[in-house]
């Protein structure tokens, strides 16, 4: 039983981590229905420039902050330079040039920061918050859960509180229309991917203040495969959906795992993914996601 | 001249390598309702679009005495012309009033929820509906909603693209009756395209016909309806 309770409590933080990385996901594929591949190298490079500037003396928090702005901005830099020239319809180029970004962000950052793993600092209280018999859940993963129950909200409101985040609902439900009411798409576009660079941040940042994490170039390589799959699950156009696929896929590595001795460690990844068959056979638009139907 | 709202001439748009249009010339005055008419791919969706800046298009479109060709969509609508296209375009996932602020996103004056209330105040229905999404509605409804989107922008130029399609009979005439009052009450120009000519030809001022991307007759509405060949063709003798 407490081995089972440590597994969900397990569950909760790499879950929870998941789903930030994944709301990024959606929320660029809401406006356009294009994966964004390069969102968790922009999420690990937003991360090493926290990381920085936390060398450089700034505060730890305000250091998150600043780099969430930074890669917001960086991020719409991307979005005017490579993206927009493009047919947002047609999906190949943008998926290639999304790729490149991925390979080029890697490298960058390799070369600045090089392959040792660095220790990242703190950012929530350490220690245990709650132990019940041998299982012990921390303050990290309550943190990292509530931090990424604070960002849908705030995400949620500036969707439907907002005049630039009514407009990207519209952008994402019809292009055409959207240009006929006076939206500017680029822009709003543009919008969309500053919003997901800094939620990834934020993300990559939780993820790398794990206590038993290290920061390197490739940390986020897995995380992205995970997150990508939580999106999937929970319908790539519900940001709540994100959560819910991020848990789902925190709940089968860690769980699963643990009880199904056939399936080695190495195999998590897998398995992740053969629930992701399983589910989107029987929902094929996820736990959340809009049905699409098309007019024939 | 000056007194004209919108005057097209030479126009010509593409698709691609596909010349849609081969030089039309039309106008439209303030306050009018102008109908275009045409068989199925006689390019009058195309016109429209090519007005709204949606299409690749030579030639000149001038609206209140200002070139508006190769302006982007965005500017246009802001120069005062909306466009409902054709089946509604409506945004199905938010709900009607979200529709309708979408309507009114180019503006930032204090009177949005004022126009908010009278569109409700026109169709009743909407009103109920607010809450819904708009994929929820039925297709009159979604017209309504469409042409409300449309108004919300405060338009001097109305643009509808075949607001019959798919319509019943009598919902097509409650619609049609709505657009001849909204004219004679707010003054709101209007350039209708439908294959529906009995009903546009019936509350238009002028109309003009098009076949094959070339206006072929044009004239006073009354006048259309009476013409043997225009009879012939979209009247069904």
């Amino acid at each position: 039983m407490d081995l089972f309770l440590q597994r969900l409590f397990d569950a909760l933080t790499n879950g929870s981590t998941y789903a930030l990385i994944a709301v990024a996901m959606v929320l660029i594929f809401k406006a356009t229905t294009l994966i964004n591949f390069a969102q968790g190298e922009q999420a690990m490079l937003g991360a090493f420039i926290v990381l920085q500037l936390w060398k450089w003396g700034i505060p730890m928090w305000g250091a998150v902050v600043i780099g969430m702005i930074f890669s917001g901005i960086l991020a719409a830099c991307l979005e005017r330079t490579f993206i927009r020239k493009f047919d947002p319809a047609d999906h190949l180029p943008l998926v290639i040039i999304t790729l490149g970004l991925f390979l080029v962000i890697n490298a960058v950052a390799a070369i600045i920061w090089r392959f040792d793993p660095l220790s990242f600092p703190q950012l929530f209280p350490s220690g245990k918050a709650v132990t019940i018999g041998n299982a012990r859940l921390s303050w990290y993963s309550i943190f990292a859960f509530g931090s990424c129950l604070l960002v849908l909200f705030i995400l949620q409101t500036l969707l439907t509180k907002t005049k630039i985040g009514l407009a990207f609902r519209a952008v994402s439900s019809n292009l055409e229309s959207s240009r006929l009411c006076g939206i500017k798409i680029g822009q709003t576009l543009q919008f969309g991917w500053a919003l997901a660079a800094a939620a990834g941040t934020l993300g990559a940042s939780i993820y790398a203040a794990n206590p038993v994490l290290q920061i390197e170039p490739t940390i986020m390589l897995r995380a992205l495969i995970f997150s990508i799959t939580a999106a999937a699950l929970g319908g790539l156009d519900s940001l709540w959906g994100a959560l819910l696929g991020g848990l789902t896929i925190g709940f089968v590595q860690s769980v699963v795992v643990q009880y199904i001795p056939f399936i080695p460690n190495e195999m998590t990844l897998a398995a992740a993914v053969v629930v992701l068959l399983i589910v989107l056979t029987f929902r094929p638009s996820g736990f959340l996601g809009t049905k699409t139907v098309e007019m024939v | 001249m000056t007194n004209t709202l919108l005057e097209v001439d030479e126009l010509t748009a593409t698709y691609g390598q596909i010349e849609v249009l081969h030089g039309i010339k039309f106008h439209v005055q303030p306050n009018e309702i102008v109908v275009i008419l045409g068989a199925n791919g006689a390019g009058k969706t195309t016109t429209l679009r090519a007005i709204s800046g949606m299409v690749g298009t030579t030639g000149s479109i001038a609206f209140n005495g200002d070139s508006i060709i190769d302006l982007e969509p965005d500017y246009i609508v802001r120069k005062g012309i909306a466009h409902v296209p054709q089946g509604r375009g409506t945004f199905p996932e938010l709900t009607v009033e979200e529709n309708l602020r979408v309507g009114a996103f180019i503006r930032s004056d204090n009177e949005i929820k004022a126009d908010l209330d009278s569109c409700y105040e026109t169709y009743p229905v909407l009103y109920e509906r607010r809450m819904q999404s708009a994929g929820s509605l039925s297709g009159g409804e979604q017209q309504m909603l469409a042409v409300s989107r449309a108004l919300m922008s405060k338009p001097e130029l109305l643009l509808l693209d075949e607001p019959s399609l798919g319509l019943a009979p009598q919902i097509v005439e409650g619609l049609f009756e709505r657009f001849k009052k909204m004219n004679q009450e707010l003054g709101t120009t209007m350039l209708i395209v439908e294959q529906n000519a009995q009903i546009a030809l019936a509350m238009a001022d002028r109309g003009y016909v098009l076949e094959s991307g070339e206006i072929a007759v044009e004239g006073e509405a009354n006048l259309l309806v009476n013409d043997d060949a225009i009879r012939k063709a979209y009247l069904g003798g």
